[in-house]
């Protein structure tokens, strides 16, 4: 009983019910995900809050958190303003394109409800 | 010749560094097919300009993306006899040194009646007088800085070269989606200001000019999104109907595959808001889109909406004067986490005795590197949280001015070796320049294109 609920609370990871693929435009990130199933579309646009994203991306201090919603595609684009450490650009960072954070989005666990 | 229903057109190239082989069978495919067909080659990225303006300033007859020639080539011989013109913005920084190189090697093989276009009109370095600045250069740009000076161009010019019978039309800087736009509108005679229509071709170039990132490239997942044959994701190829309805296949034969996931990632790709992504050609709009899979590799787009063209053009200035340093020591066994970690604290005591001017990021290669922070501070959670780890890399890296300091700083890397704590091996250094860009807008009256024809 207590494992099981246990599992329940922990809630569901992100990439196991969604994709994503990243893009950049000098420090703009952008992030597109989609749910698997269909079904799943309405959870993700509940639970992937602008406010979990920015939670989630912290570190890099986002000046803003865009989501814009595209339910005939099962997904959102999610637009994360001076994400980059200056991008391209300017950055330091190893992967100065970001191209490796859809996957930091995917590695959030959000609400099962 | 009755007016055709139905094109083909590919892309054998989604950026500089792409691979050449795949083009090949695209062009054989191609090949195969009637009626109009294209194929686009798309080599240019954000910086790519700045880097060819530098070669063309070291040797005038450089200056075109440096590996152009290794995608041409190969095609020409099955491109010309079919009648499949190809269209590319690898002239970079200097078409027409570009196409003086292809016009010797059309003379080589055969095929000195071929005739090429070249597209001028998106460099506008010369507008840059520094005691008459224009008006649309960002006055916080360090004048002395700018290496490159190029305005994103549309479509029109490349639809005008293909009427006047080019069979390869070679672009500087033109909209990557534009070189697709360009070549529909040649086949279907659409016109540039029917913008529905200018969407539809728009949305196919954006499909495509990433090249196989829409065919299972940038995408493989296993067990959570399987690619076959992940070895040879071949070309993408868009059939668009007159009508308007486009479907996105791949190179016959070929490994990857396309379906509604690869279809819907691409469809996003770079783009902020999906309702206006503002090219030069007209404005996509793809709140309403969907995608329907055909099975078989076939992904037919549907609900593209189109809006008019901005009335400014988007353009980029290159930039130097910035330094770009990485150095690497690996620390590995029992330990090896505190090791590498005691020499990241080394690293920025030392840093902020010799180099005080620079500010360096150092990540931990294996624990926290591409997901952290230049402040660190992912770093530092991630380290709280009970990190752990045996082959740990540390990484420095650091952006300046200033290159005596770099490299001061990058030394002080390799001094880990003997001054640093135990076991620390795999030192590797570089430094190089660090072009950057810097977006401006201009009033698109301010802006024309002519062809030149070779």
């Amino acid at each position: 009983m207590q494992e099981t609920s246990t599992s329940a609370d922990a809630g569901i990871p992100l990439f196991e019910r969604a994709h994503a693929r990243a893009g950049d435009k000098g420090n703009t990130l952008n992030i597109s995900v989609f749910v698997f199933d269909p079904q799943d579309y309405d959870w993700l646009v509940r639970e992937l809050t602008e406010t979990r994203i920015r939670e989630r991306f912290a570190a890099r201090r986002p000046k803003a958190v865009h989501r814009y919603l595209l339910p005939r595609l099962g997904g959102m684009n999610i637009v994360l303003e001076e994400v980059l450490e200056g991008g391209v650009n300017a950055s330091a960072a190893l992967d100065r394109h970001g191209k490796t954070l859809g996957y930091h989005l995917l590695g959030m666990t959000l609400p099962r409800h | 010749m009755s007016e055709p229903e139905l094109l083909h057109i590919g892309y054998g190239a989604g950026f500089a560094g792409d691979r050449p082989d795949a083009a090949i069978a695209l062009a054989h495919d191609l090949a195969e097919r009637p009626g109009p067909r294209y194929l686009a080659f798309e080599l240019l990225a954000e910086r790519t300009l700045a880097e060819t303006q530098q070669r063309r300033l070291a040797d005038p007859e450089q200056g075109y993306a440096e590996r152009l020639f290794d995608f041409l080539d190969p095609v020409l011989p099955i491109c010309l006899p079919a009648g499949i013109p190809i269209i590319t913005n690898g002239g970079a920084a200097h078409p027409v040194a570009a196409a003086r190189r292809l016009r010797a090697t059309l003379e080589r093989i055969g095929h000195g009646g071929a005739r090429i276009a070249c597209v001028l009109g998106d460099d506008l370095q010369d507008a840059l007088d520094p005691h008459h600045p224009p008006a649309w250069l960002p006055r916080e740009v360090p004048f002395e800085d700018i290496v490159s000076c190029h305005v994103y161009i549309g479509a029109e010019s490349v639809t005008r070269a293909l009427e006047e019978g080019a069979d390869v039309v070679i672009c500087g800087r033109i909209a990557d989606p534009s070189m697709a736009v360009g070549a529909i509108r040649h086949a279907f005679g659409w016109s540039a200001t029917d913008w529905q229509r200018t969407a539809i071709a728009l949305a196919t170039g954006h499909l495509l000019e990433c090249c196989t990132q829409v065919t299972g490239g940038y995408f493989a997942d296993p067990g959570f999104k399987d690619v076959p044959d992940p070895a040879h994701p071949g070309c993408p190829i868009v059939e668009l109907k007159r009508s308007g309805e486009l479907v996105v296949t791949k190179t016959a034969g070929s490994g990857g595959v396309v379906n509604a996931r690869t279809v819907r990632e691409q469809l996003l790709y770079e783009i902020h808001d999906p309702g206006a992504y503002l090219t030069p050609d007209g404005v996509l709009d793809l709140n309403e889109v969907t995608v329907i899979d055909h099975g078989n590799d076939r992904v037919e787009v549907t609900g593209i909406r189109g809006h008019p063209a901005p009335d400014t053009l988007k353009g980029n200035l290159g930039l130097g004067g910035l330094w770009f340093g990485e150095a690497g020591i690996s620390y590995a066994g029992p330990n090896a986490l505190a090791r590498a970690r005691l020499a990241r604290d080394i690293l920025l005591e030392r840093s902020r005795e010799q180099c005080p001017q620079l500010s360096p990021r150092i990540d931990l290669i294996g624990v926290c590197s591409v997901l952290g922070d230049d402040r660190g501070e992912a770093l530092e959670q991630t380290m709280a949280e009970g990190a752990t780890g045996t082959d740990v890399r540390v990484r420095l890296g650091v952006v300046d001015r200033d290159r005596a300091a770099i490299a001061r700083l990058l030394q002080e890397v390799e001094a880990l070796y003997t001054n640093g704590p135990a076991g620390g091996g795999g030192v590797r250094k570089r430094l190089g320049e660090s072009l950057r860009t810097s977006a401006f807008t201009i009033d698109r009256t301010l802006v024309s294109t002519t062809l030149r024809w070779f």
